[in-house]
């Protein structure tokens, strides 16, 4: 009965806040209702047993990519009342067009539960004297799935240095230092001995 | 009364439909695009691990590990693309993408 009432309280927080985020007039409102609907389907990955999903999910969604979308919200200064103006014009559109996908997809979702393979199951696989989530995961995961598992991290490598390579900017007038050419320079380049006749200048 | 399968599977629905709506009304504020493609994500998301749960089968939450790094990826990469577009054109409306084109 309490696991019943928490999953209706955080889908219907989920739904919710999704809602307002692409609803709301101000993104920073709407990346705050982004941390909501996350921290909140954290909470169902609990309720589905899923702890370290739940766990990654708090930590990498709220941790570092609503921070990061923050983040840029708020750096750029942007006129976002003027990127708003065709919300109404879209809105009956959209909103029946989404309203049949909504429709047609929990039907099918419906069939799949009650005539699939997942049917014969009433319980998530949550109780029990199972092995913990973490250690289920880690026994698959760095098994059969070790090369999903290292691609998982070039694609993250990938991503950083593109991040890195498309912000980062030279500005020309400000000097760098430049190692090589520091290394590179002996007393032969950098030094020449003049002689000098009494009264005459040096050119230089 | 009890949750069953159907009820995560229609929230994930419901969930994903709300990001392509999102996506429609939204069609110039490419960071309300970004959010919404994070949205439906998570839903697919939530679809693996409801099923992964009902089958007591691991596989699909490793799956939705995979899926959470790609859409992390995907966000840093997003938001990169943006800050530099920004810095480039003085704005962020998607009519002005054009320019990026060849």
């Amino acid at each position: 009965m309490v696991q019943t009432i928490a999953f209706y309280v955080m889908a219907a927080a989920t739904l919710g806040a999704a809602l307002a985020v692409v609803s709301a007039k101000n993104p920073v409102h709407s990346v705050l209702f982004l941390i909501t609907a996350f921290f909140s389907s954290a909470g169902l990955f609990v309720l589905l047993g899923a702890e370290f999903l739940a766990m990654l999910l708090v930590v990498v969604y709220v941790g570092a990519v609503a921070v990061l979308f923050l983040f840029v919200v708020m750096m750029l200064d942007v006129d976002f009342a003027a990127l708003r103006g065709e919300f109404a014009r879209y809105l009956p559109l959209g909103g029946f067009i989404a309203l049949i996908l909504a429709i047609e997809m929990a039907l099918i979702a419906a069939s799949v539960a009650t005539k699939g393979a997942a049917a014969a199951n009433k319980l998530p696989s949550a109780s029990g004297d199972a092995p913990s989530n973490i250690e289920a995961i880690g026994a698959v995961l760095y098994t059969d799935y070790a090369y999903f598992f290292q691609a998982a991290g070039m694609v993250l490598l990938v991503a950083m240095i593109g991040a890195i390579v498309l912000t980062l900017r030279h500005k020309s007038h400000v000097r760098r230092q430049n190692i090589g050419d520091q290394i590179a320079r002996t007393p032969e380049a950098g030094m020449e001995v003049v002689q000098i006749k009494p009264g005459a200048g040096v050119e230089l | 009364m009890t949750v069953s399968l159907t009820h995560y599977l229609v929230v994930a629905a419901i969930l994903f439909t709300i990001g392509v709506f999102g996506i429609f009304v939204n069609r110039k504020n490419i960071i309300v695009i970004l959010m919404s493609i994070e949205l439906i994500l998570l839903a697919v998301n939530i679809n693996l691990v409801a099923f992964s749960a009902y089958l007591h089968d691991i596989t699909g939450q490793v799956f939705a590990m995979f899926v959470l790094t790609v859409a992390a990826a995907e966000a840093a990469v997003g938001l990169a693309i943006l800050v530099t577009f920004f810095r480039n054109r003085g704005g962020i409306s998607v009519d002005d993408a054009g320019v990026m084109k060849g």
